[in-house]
């Protein structure tokens, strides 16, 4: 628009943003308070800092939820791929639309019913088949059950924009279906895998309430630590943890789309040099 | 049978193969796209609710897993059925749940409401910015919802509790004498969920408001229109399917939630998620936090999943 936003309109913006931001500005500024309790400010210092580094609870926590959440959203990313395929590409199937309800589904689902339901499967087939042993395996499987959703749909929207035809000139020059696709098709769903990666990590990452009711004694993934931790009243090592989970993510995340608003912009200068040469 | 062309497949692109041959090639690499999601959806996502239907038919019983069996095959090999719809009964008979389906109803309502009305006008701000300035204030928007929403329940706590940044602002200034209490109220359960849920308002809204039509608005404005007319004969029916959008994506996830009445609630603020945990890690009983789950999944994300459909549908159509 070239009306420009009025005061009123400027006002709200920048309290919204205030509300949004301030909470984190101020848990980062605790986090460098040399004093325990929140509301005496005992100067400046990075103790909770290298209390962090010494935490072994938090510390294992802390790997353990990484490594879930490479090893979810990997497995997330293959299978919802799969599922965005049959979903765009295969119009009839049985079972289609069984499929479309259960990539859907998540996605409405409160968490904690996710959670209840899956626990008693696990239970269940732990009585049958002694597998699987709670614990990290199915923190891992609940986290792919949920992230397959979020992956199928960033995907099926990029699959559906992909121009087909690239595809069939592939074929038609020789390629079979797997050459055509590895080669035409995943370059062009790229930029949609590597979001629904990163998505289903960071919801892996983030999880409580499913990782509580699915892991077994002995098991914590870091929000299950932060959670009793935070529930128990004081901890200044959280804010630590915290500043440093808020700046590694404000990082990535500036740095991300940047890199993308580039290569966004490149291929707008490639596709004119191609239109106009 | 297998002649006929796969009206699905790559037109044409298989021709130079015998036909029958690429029909079977073709339908089997089909499903072995197919089989793997749907197979560990089905496993691992439907089939759970088929047994959380199944315990909560049973009865609590002291022993681990803590339920009884609701199939029993007797030594004559007579297969014995022993249901009950006590727990169903029971969610009826105890308050509690009635109160804090209401409760999370009303909660997730309000919260939604607020978040349109504050969400609103900074994604149209957003929206008539120069699209320099929309880029770097969308990446604002967007930031909070990568890091971590347990983290940004905590960090607001720092703000709202009795000795936090906001009752030291106010005595200071001197407009209270006395700390509000704001932790532990309903107050703080809908200051979380605002805050926590804000952005997933701001995003879908400023979809809509970007693509409007000016010709519209100025057509309106040269007829002699004044501006607050034209947003609510143009700007605003316009920008309901933002409003939808953006307020499903709000609602849905404070309905079950959890994190922020456990963390920032007092006990008798009961939504249906917490009830559910207690029930569950507290009370240790299984069967009725089935019943309750099934009858949670029956009232509101079946209609909410419906209405998902059918809406999804119209657009489409």
């Amino acid at each position: 628009m070239s009306e420009r936003p009025s005061i009123f309109l400027v006002t709200i913006l920048c309290f919204g943003i205030a509300v949004l931001y301030v909470p984190m500005l101020v848990l980062i500024s605790y986090s460098f308070n040399a004093s325990e309790l929140v509301n005496v400010w005992g100067g400046f210092s990075g103790r909770w800092y290298a209390e962090l580094l010494h935490n072994r609870q938090i510390l294992d926590a802390a790997a353990l939820s990484l490594e879930v959440g490479v090893v979810a959203s990997t497995a997330a990313v293959a299978l919802g791929t799969l599922a965005a395929i049959s979903l765009v590409r295969f119009t009839t199937f049985r079972g289609r639309l069984l499929l479309t309800g259960m990539v859907n589904a998540p996605l409405v689902m409160p968490e904690i019913i996710t959670g209840i339901t899956q626990l008693l499967l696990f239970i269940a087939m732990f009585n049958l088949f002694g597998w699987p042993h709670r614990g990290i395996t199915t923190i891992v499987i609940s986290h792919v059950a949920f992230a397959t959703a979020y992956v199928t749909v960033t995907v099926r929207s990029r699959l559906h924009g992909a121009d087909r035809s690239l595809e069939e000139a592939a074929m038609d020059l020789g390629a079979g279906p797997v050459r055509a696709f590895i080669d035409i098709t995943l370059p062009i769903i790229a930029p949609a895998l590597v979001s629904g990666w990163l998505l289903s990590f960071t919801l892996s990452l983030d999880d409580l309430v499913i990782s509580s009711f699915v892991s077994g004694p002995g098991t914590s993934t870091l929000p299950m630590v932060i959670y009793s931790k935070v529930k128990l009243g004081l901890s200044p090592d959280i804010n630590a943890l915290a500043s440093l989970i808020i700046a590694a993510v404000g990082a990535c995340v500036v740095a991300g789309s940047f890199i993308m608003r580039r290569s966004e912009r490149r291929r707008l200068i490639e596709l004119q040099m191609a239109n106009h040469p | 049978m297998l002649s006929t062309a796969d009206p699905t497949g790559p037109a044409g692109a298989t021709a130079r193969l015998p036909r029958v041959f690429s029909g079977v090639a073709r339908r089997s690499g089909r499903w072995l796209i197919i089989l793997p999601p749907l197979l560990f959806l089905l496993i691992f996502f439907l089939i759970p609710f088929a047994f959380a239907f199944k315990i909560s038919l049973a009865d609590i019983a002291l022993r681990v897993p803590p339920y009884t069996d609701v199939l029993k095959v007797s030594p004559d090999h007579h297969v014995i059925f022993s249901l009950t719809l006590a727990n169903y009964r029971y969610l009826l008979t105890d308050e509690v749940y009635a109160v804090s389906y209401l409760y999370s109803l009303r909660t997730a309502f309000f919260s939604t409401l607020i978040c349109l009305i504050i969400g609103y006008p900074m994604a149209y701000a957003i929206a008539r910015s120069s699209k320099s300035t929309q880029n770097i204030l969308l990446l604002i928007i967007i930031l909070p919802f990568w890091t971590s929403f347990l983290l940004r329940v905590y960090a607001l706590e720092g703000i709202i509790r009795e000795n936090g940044i906001l009752n030291t602002a106010l005595l200071w200034l001197g407009v209270i004498d006395h700390p509000l209490r704001i932790m532990r109220t309903s107050l703080a359960v809908y200051l979380g969920i605002i805050y926590t849920y804000l952005p997933f308002m701001v995003l879908p809204l400023f979809a809509t408001l970007e693509k409007l039509d000016h010709t519209l608005l100025e057509a309106a404005a040269d007829l002699g229109s004044p501006p607050w007319r034209t947003f609510f004969d143009i700007t605003l029916p316009l920008s309901v399917p933002g409003i939808i959008a953006g307020s499903m994506l709000v609602f849905i996830p404070a309905i079950g939630e959890f994190v922020i009445p456990s963390l920032l609630g007092g006990p008798d603020n009961l939504m249906i998620g917490r009830v559910l945990w207690d029930e569950f890690f507290s009370n240790r009983d299984w069967p009725v936090a089935s019943a309750v789950s099934i009858a949670f999944l029956v009232f509101l994300v079946g209609p909410i999943a419906l209405y998902q459909h059918y809406n999804v549908k119209d657009l489409e159509a």
